[in-house]
């Protein structure tokens, strides 16, 4: 392993990580995708993960969420050893993903789209009145002001609605990790700023969000601590104020900094 | 719990001392009714712009149809007894195409339908018939060979993954021969059980025919205003009281209509044979309106058809047992398509290798879609299967009193569907326009 990743989040604050994964390998037959990976995941934080396309943020997090099962690693929560098997163990975690295409139905409306799977009351009497009250609460608690009514079907909705929709539904069942799978991608200005004030309330209320993303200046913007990936590395996850732009491109780009060329712990500490 | 979202619709106006004279009051009032009215209208013209016109081109369709036919055969087409024997014929098909609205929802299709109801059918006259069986016993067994099917069927395309055209199609073959072997070529199997006969032959007495009236009425009326109860006690938008009175009058209006002229003496030689009084399959027809329509819009079940029909892949991490829905949708698909095949083999008292064939089964899917079922799945009601029934059956039943050829009713027949499934797909592209699909 060229760096360790565990010495450079080893310069974090000292409280315990609400999710930690310690050299995590995953390979899809011959082809290693994750190669010792580690993350640190906080309350109140969000940590971006950055990396190149096919750097391995996909199936991080596919781990995490429990879609893969990893090859090996550690998976702690709480401080605690834990199993993830399926996704269902993942949610019993409270570990939440919202992925890129969002997994809505169309033709539901809000509140049917947020309860999707996990509807309340019993399997054969639905209890409409109480999911859209707590739908609303749920909204109303993220400060959602933009969704005139939750009955409204989702096919009618804007880009940056349906975001906050797909948003709302993982924070709906106490979740306390949200994983957000480049949530802008797809949006415009306006709707992106919505989007990543939403994403810094959410970290705000004591969440743990992971928020993969492509463009930096929202990282730079929302983000506490900068996970990079590079070719199924972790080979950095620092806290934001500590590094500049042109540190995360270079690491994202080569998977090392000039800094660290210059640091002992490379091994090649000769003074220039 | 109140949000600021609750429409004050409950909120009197002030109300001054007693002696306020009643007249400002209910001058006040009628004000009040005339803005909500408008407003109930305005909203519904908005949706209907928006591309989400629901059953409204069939019900214009059929008062259409109604109007014409009555215009052109005023003394046979309006009778009583045409009416009754409208609903008779049309049946059969409707159940049928309430069935196949389950799997059309999730955009699947079910070719063999209209087979498997007569296979049903001819179960029952197997067991019933020729082998004696209780009648009870019979016709459970014919509503489990159903079963069995729509499972056979759901099993290949949900786990094998067959698309559902093809699996269903090779049944749609397989049971006309299943048929032909049961019964033999160019044969029958009577019924002559009174129970099966009278299913679509018979009417019920009056006195049941207007307390089923009543309970429709009250039932509807009770259930919806429950509804709304609940809903503003928690703070939640509802819809006016005053539309609620609106649409439960129309029910009322209709239901009473309906009873009222089927009360009626309409045998043509009364003195030979009183015929009068509901027919007993729109019991039939009414209970299974309302179970089906209960499972597809009050259960977690009928949820997750409509997750799958519009987005298979989200319902599937949102933990949704895909293959599951699939499978029991075919299953609840090919029982009452059963059940429709046992209506239209009681109707000509006898079953045979032609039951639920022909045309049967293109009637059933056309009634869907005529209805406002969609193809495409995701969008569809129970109702629509019944009103693009009657549309259908209208038009067989219209043309065939003005003594038109068969050809010309298959044509006619064909145009409606062609314009019902025109009206589908326009809407549909509204709706995309208007960001309402």
């Amino acid at each position: 392993m060229s760096v360790p990743a565990t010495e450079l989040s080893a310069t974090h604050p000292s409280d315990q990580p609400l999710l930690s994964l310690r050299g995590v390998h995953k390979s899809f037959g011959a082809v290693q995708v994750l190669q010792g990976v580690d993350l640190d995941v906080r309350a109140g934080q969000v940590t971006a993960l950055v990396g190149d396309n096919g750097a391995g943020k996909s199936t991080l997090i596919k781990g995490v969420a429990g879609i893969h099962v990893f090859d090996s690693g550690d998976y702690f929560f709480e401080g605690e050893p834990v199993k993830v098997h399926g996704p269902k163990d993942a949610n019993a975690l409270g570990i939440e993903v919202v992925y890129q295409d969002l997994a809505l139905c169309d033709n539901l409306d809000v509140v049917q789209n947020m309860f999707l799977g996990r509807e309340m009351g019993p399997r054969v009497r639905l209890d409409e009145t109480t999911m859209e009250t707590r739908a609303r609460e749920t909204l109303d608690g993220l400060s959602v002001r933009t969704l005139q009514s939750v009955r409204t079907r989702v096919a009618s909705l804007s880009g940056g609605q349906r975001q906050t929709v797909a948003i709302a539904r993982a924070v709906l069942w106490n979740s306390k990790i949200v994983i957000l799978d480049e949530p802008t991608a797809a949006l415009g200005v306006a709707q992106t700023e919505q989007v990543l004030r939403l994403v810094r309330r959410l970290a705000d209320r004591g969440l743990g969000v992971v928020l993969i993303s492509h463009n930096l200046n929202e990282v730079f913007q929302v983000a506490d601590d900068i996970a990079v990936l590079y070719l199924g590395h972790m080979v950095a996850q620092v806290r934001k104020d500590d590094v500049t732009r042109a540190d995360v491109v270079e690491l994202i780009t080569s998977g090392a900094t000039q800094r660290d060329g210059a640091a002992p712990m490379n091994g090649n500490g000769v003074a220039r | 719990m109140s949000t600021p979202t609750a429409r004050a619709t409950r909120g009197h106006a002030p109300e001054g001392p007693k002696g306020t004279k009643w007249r400002f009051r209910v001058a006040d009032r009628l004000r009040r009714t005339r803005t909500e009215l408008r407003d109930i209208l305005r909203a519904y013209v908005e949706r209907v712009r928006g591309g989400d016109v629901g059953s409204l081109p069939a019900i214009l369709g059929l008062i259409v149809l109604v109007a014409v036919f009555s215009a052109l055969e005023p003394e046979s087409f309006t009778s009583a007894l045409n009416f009754a024997n409208l609903i008779g014929q049309s049946a059969g098909v409707m159940v049928i195409a309430m069935g196949l609205v389950f799997v059309l929802l999730l955009g699947e299709i079910d070719l063999s339908a209209g087979v498997t109801g007569g296979v049903a059918a001819s179960m029952l006259g197997v067991v019933l018939t020729e082998q004696g069986w209780p009648v009870a016993l019979s016709l459970l067994t014919a509503l489990l060979t159903g079963t069995f099917i729509g499972a056979c069927l759901g099993v290949f395309v949900a786990k094998v993954g067959i698309p559902s055209f093809v699996v269903t199609l090779a049944a749609f073959l397989g049971f006309q021969g299943v048929m032909l072997q049961v019964i033999g070529e160019g044969g029958t199997i009577g019924y002559r059980d009174e129970f099966v006969l009278k299913l679509n032959n018979g009417a019920m007495p009056l006195w049941l025919g207007w307390t089923l009236a009543g309970v429709t009425i009250a039932g509807y009326g009770l259930a919806t205003l429950l509804t709304i109860r609940r809903r503003r006690r928690e703070g939640l938008v509802s819809q006016p009281l005053l539309l609620w009175a609106l649409k439960t009058g129309a029910l009322a209006a209709v239901v009473l209509a309906v009873v009222g002229y089927l009360s009626a003496e309409r045998s043509p030689f009364p003195d030979l044979k009183s015929i009068k009084g509901v027919p007993n399959v729109l019991l039939v027809i009414l209970l299974l309106v309302v179970v089906l329509s209960y499972l597809l819009t009050r259960t977690s079940w009928g949820r997750h058809i409509y997750a799958v029909g519009g987005n298979a892949e989200a319902a599937r991490r949102a933990g949704i047992n895909v293959a599951w829905i699939r499978i029991s949708c075919f299953m609840v698909s090919s029982s009452v398509a059963a059940i429709g095949g046992v209506l239209l083999a009681s109707r000509t008292n006898s079953v045979s290798p032609q039951t639920g064939g022909n045309e049967t089964l293109l009637y059933a899917v056309g009634a869907a879609v005529i209805g406002g079922t969609s193809l495409f799945g995701g969008k569809g009601r129970v109702t629509d299967a019944v009103i693009g029934g009657l549309v259908i059956a209208v038009v067989a039943n219209g043309m065939g009193l003005l003594n038109q050829p068969a050809g010309v009713v298959f044509m006619v027949t064909g145009v409606v569907l062609v314009f019902a499934a025109a009206v589908d797909a326009l809407s549909r592209r509204r709706a995309a326009s208007t960001g309402r699909a």
